[in-house]
């Protein structure tokens, strides 16, 4: 494994951990906004998540100097800290607002993850907007914005520390940091004298010593006047001082900067050795008496006695009592009264045994890496199935050891499978966010107020499949605010409530995932919908359409209901594109709505566009493949049970209900219509709205798991087909789509002719690639 | 002697970046995600300093702080705290709960170094 820029590999890594906090946010902000419209009581950790999430981004952008990204996330995070503190309530429209900053926050950082220095044309205006907001309730917040300057620090190992001294703190270094670079003086004279709390805080004076010392020959000297009699000493008070006279040229910056950490815990004082000198004598002449010779403390290596880790002030006098040779290096609280015991070390002997390994319980991996694996097991899958063609023809019999061999390594690869696929497998929450973010979005444009509510999140399907979903989900979720809901008027004549609802869930079902867009509007207006048609050309004015069937007409090319033209969903709403987007990634859609009440749009997807369980059947001396998850049963036709409809067209009686009987070997165009059913075989499939249909099949083969190999690249879509698969003999088959098999209302009724037109039928064939509808 | 050091911070990148920093310079770096997993790393560590975050889910720094300072063995632990803002109430109030000292993000990995010896010797 290589890694050539681990700096990159982090970056790379902050992007994905942004996605992951402004998700966080987003749920966050769903919360908070509803206990806002409900007006109860924000949540404090749900605040604190969301301040997080946002500070969070501001600190790792910070590091990689994304100044535009930095600046609007603590613009963000100031109001965010308002409403930790209190001093803001979160209103509906306050709610909004923080809506649109978190989109605003998402598309920082994806022009940053681009490589775009600006920020998004509106930031400042939203920023302003916040900043208003909460100076509306809290005056004190509006002058914080300005006083937060990003940094941009090289993230450099080689660069001097030094320098970074004065950057991050205080203003007052700095000029004396200058003053001093022009006139630097021949010495310092420091006074040091912890303070309560010095060593409670972890600090130590001998680390501090010998800091000073790396600076400059220095010359130390413990004060010992304030030593209490051993009666009377608190062991862990401070109370000795020391003086260093610290020669040489050093910048008053870098000297003040070591006392960073203890200003307030110590006296400090820190004075030009010249300036100092008469005090500075009279204080040695004081202690002369009292005090050996000082010692001059050598830069490095370090005196063995001051060699030991930062003990514990309370064991610090005892290990160094028995003999403290330079008294100038004695770093600790006198001798305390119960502290005979012998030295005591810091043992750190229990330390390597605990392990550096971070224990994660997930690990990241590039996608490439497993669309690789994926492909490699999809060629397992074929590559397994020749064998087993192999074997059966050589006659093996079935109680062989290599059959059953070949058994386990079926079931083996099945369970590799199964495992690779969940890895691609991502839950949808990340999606139907995005879908939120539609929603304000369409919401906001068309001025109405509308609500998502988002459920089984968790559902989760494959990646690409989410990935390819985004774009028709979209188009629905705009169609739904835009064209589902009425306008707040109309709601409220209505006797509903002037927001709309938009209920967008996914659920697992029978090996498929089906995602289901609603609303509460006012339904499809059928009368509408048929004179449209009508005046479109799209269907014969006397044709008798059920309501499923006019529902149905809304997925025909150019079909629009709209009669203004709005902003949002353009022209020609496009339900037609999103029907083959869904049939491009092997789903259906289908339409349910009831007057006064709703629309409502289920997709059903397979879980993943690699692999897929079929029924291996021959039809007119053609291998097919039909989707196990369409077959309801399979039977066989008896004499007479076929009630003819027509030339060429019939229907089965099948527990209760007639069913369409399809000829598949005459749909597909490979023979002409069988004259006769009877005594053929019928794969019984049935679709997500509940249409059956009865495809009459030669043989079935077998049923066994196939690789899904596209086909739309080359051939474009044909209706009826989903895709091709390589069978264990080498051979291509035909993976087919029964739901587009169904008989289709829009398309057979204005026609008047036949009813399953051959393929591909002109209304469905679209050469690929096809423009994008631009919504 | 390898320095060994306790980082705590709730952001991966953060997390990342202490880690390439020190490790860089030859530290031992033991990494947790918040406070609670801080005082769990630190119960099977005995590090020559603690790095920690302020704003934490589930134990913030200042409870973190705190906790540690409570342990026996670590009353003089140097801590240091990785803070965005330089607000002064901020380092009183890191201060109040035994910090030894701050570091402000972003860091410049010289300079956290520096400081670590510093304060660990």
């Amino acid at each position: 494994m290589t890694t050539p820029d681990p700096m990159a590999e982090i970056r790379a890594s902050f992007f994905v951990e942004c996605e992951e906090l402004l998700e966080a946010l987003q749920d966050a902000l769903a919360h908070l906004a509803e206990a806002a419209a409900e007006g109860g009581a924000a949540d404090p950790e749900t605040i604190n998540v969301a301040f997080r999430a946002v500070h969070s981004i501001k600190g790792g952008a910070g590091a990689f100097g994304l100044t535009a990204l930095v600046a609007f996330a603590h613009g963000y995070e100031s109001a965010m800290d308002a409403l930790r503190a209190g001093r803001l309530t979160l209103t509906r429209d306050g709610a909004a607002l923080f809506f649109r900053a978190a989109d605003l926050l998402a598309d920082h950082v994806r022009l940053a993850r681009d490589g775009v220095a600006e920020a998004p044309a509106a930031a400042a205006n939203l920023l302003d907007e916040l900043g208003a907001l909460c100076s509306g309730d809290g005056p004190a917040e509006a002058a914080d914005e300005g006083d937060f300057v990003p940094l941009a620090l090289p993230f450099d190992f080689d660069a001097a520390g030094a320098e970074g001294e004065a950057t991050a703190e205080g203003e007052a270094e700095d000029e004396a940091d200058l003053q001093a670079k022009a006139d630097p003086p021949a010495g310092w004279l420091v006074r040091l004298r912890p303070g309560p709390g010095f060593y409670a805080s972890g600090n130590e004076v001998v680390h501090l010593l010998r800091a000073l010392a790396a600076l400059g020959p220095a010359d130390i000297v413990c004060e010992r006047r304030d030593l209490p009699d051993l009666a009377d000493l608190d062991p862990e008070a401070p109370c000795l001082g020391w003086r260093i006279a610290l020669a040489g040229d050093v910048a008053e910056g870098e000297l003040r900067g070591l006392f960073d950490f203890v200003e307030d815990r110590a006296d400090i004082e820190v004075a030009p050795a010249a300036a100092d000198e008469a005090e500075a004598d009279e204080a040695e002449a004081d202690e002369a008496e009292a005090e050996p010779p000082p010692a001059p403390l050598e830069p490095a290596p370090a005196p063995a006695s001051v060699a030991a880790p930062a003990p514990p002030p309370a064991e610090a006098a005892p290990s160094l009592a028995p003999d403290t040779p330079a008294p100038g290096t004695a770093p600790a609280p006198p001798l305390p009264a119960q502290g005979i015991a012998p030295a005591i070390l810091p043992t750190p002997a229990s330390a390597p045994a605990a392990g550096g390994v971070e224990a994660g319980a997930t690990v990241r991996v590039d996608v490439d890496r497993i669309d690789r694996l994926v492909n490699l097991v999809g060629e397992l899958v074929i590559n397994q199935a020749m064998l087993a063609q192999s074997v059966a023809e050589a006659g093996l019999p079935a109680n062989s050891a290599v059959a059953t061999g070949l058994e386990a390594f079926m079931m083996l690869t099945r369970d590799i499978q199964d495992s690779v696929m969940t890895i691609r497998a991502q839950p949808v929450k990340p999606l139907f966010q995005r879908m939120a973010r539609i929603v304000r979005e369409a919401a906001a444009s068309v001025g109405k107020q509308v609500r998502l509510r988002c459920e089984g999140e968790a559902t989760e399907v494959d990646k690409t499949v989410i990935e390819r979903l985004a774009d028709p989900l979209t188009h629905m979720i705009r169609n739904a605010v835009d064209h589902g809901l009425e306008p707040p008027t109309a709601r409220r004549a209505a006797g509903k409530p002037e927001e709309g609802t938009i209920t967008l869930s996914a659920r697992h079902r029978a090996g498929r995932v089906v995602i289901v867009v609603a609303d509460d509007g006012g339904g499809i207006d059928r009368a509408r919908v048929r004179a449209k048609a009508l005046e479109r050309g799209l269907i014969a004015p006397d044709a008798v359409l059920t309501e499923a069937e006019i529902d149905n007409l809304l997925f025909l090319p150019g079909f629009s209901t709209a009669d203004k033209v709005s902003a949002l969903s353009g022209r020609g709403v496009g339900m037609d594109v999103v029907r083959r987007a869904i049939q491009a990634l092997g789903g259906r859609i289908s339409i349910a709505s009831d007057r006064g009440r709703g629309t409502r749009f289920s997709i059903s997807l397979p879980l993943t566009l690699a692999v897929l369980d079929g029924m291996v059947v021959r039809a007119a001396g053609e291998t097919l493949v039909v989707p196990l998850s369409a077959i309801v049963e399979t039977a066989a036709l008896a004499p007479g049970s076929v009630s003819p409809l027509g030339p060429g067209m019939g229907v089965i009686r099948n527990r209760g209900s007639f069913v369409p009987l399809v000829d598949l070997g005459a749909e597909l165009g490979f023979r002409p219509p069988l004259d006769d059913a009877a005594g053929r075989i019928v794969l019984m499939t049935a679709q997500e709205d509940g249409s059956r249909a009865a495809l009459i099949v030669d043989e079935i083969v077998e049923q066994r798991q196939v690789v899904i190999k596209g086909l739309q690249s080359g051939y474009g879509r044909c209706r009826g087909i989903a895709a091709a698969t390589i069978l264990g003999d080498g051979r291509i088959a035909l993976i087919l789509d029964p739901g587009g098999l169904m008989p289709q209302p829009g398309q057979r009724l204005p026609s008047g002719a036949a009813p399953f037109p051959p393929v591909p039928p002109p209304p469905e064939f679209h050469p690929e690639p096809r423009p994008a509808h631009a919504g | 002697m390898t320095l060994t050091v306790l980082a705590v911070d709730d952001s991966r990148t953060i997390r990342d970046m202490l880690r390439l920093a020190l490790t860089e310079v030859g530290i031992e770096v033991h990494l947790a995600e918040d406070g609670v997993d801080g005082l769990e790393r630190l119960a099977e560590l005995e590090p020559d300093a603690i790095i920690s975050d302020i704003n934490m889910p589930r134990l913030d720094g200042f409870g973190f702080i705190e906790a540690v300072r409570l342990q026996d063995r670590h009353r003089a632990t140097p801590i240091l705290v990785l803070t965005t803002e330089s607000a002064p109430e901020l380092k009183a109030r890191a201060r109040a709960a035994g910090a030894t000292g701050w570091i402000v993000k972003p860091f410049d990995p010289p300079k956290l170094v520096q400081a670590l010896r510093m304060v660990t010797g």
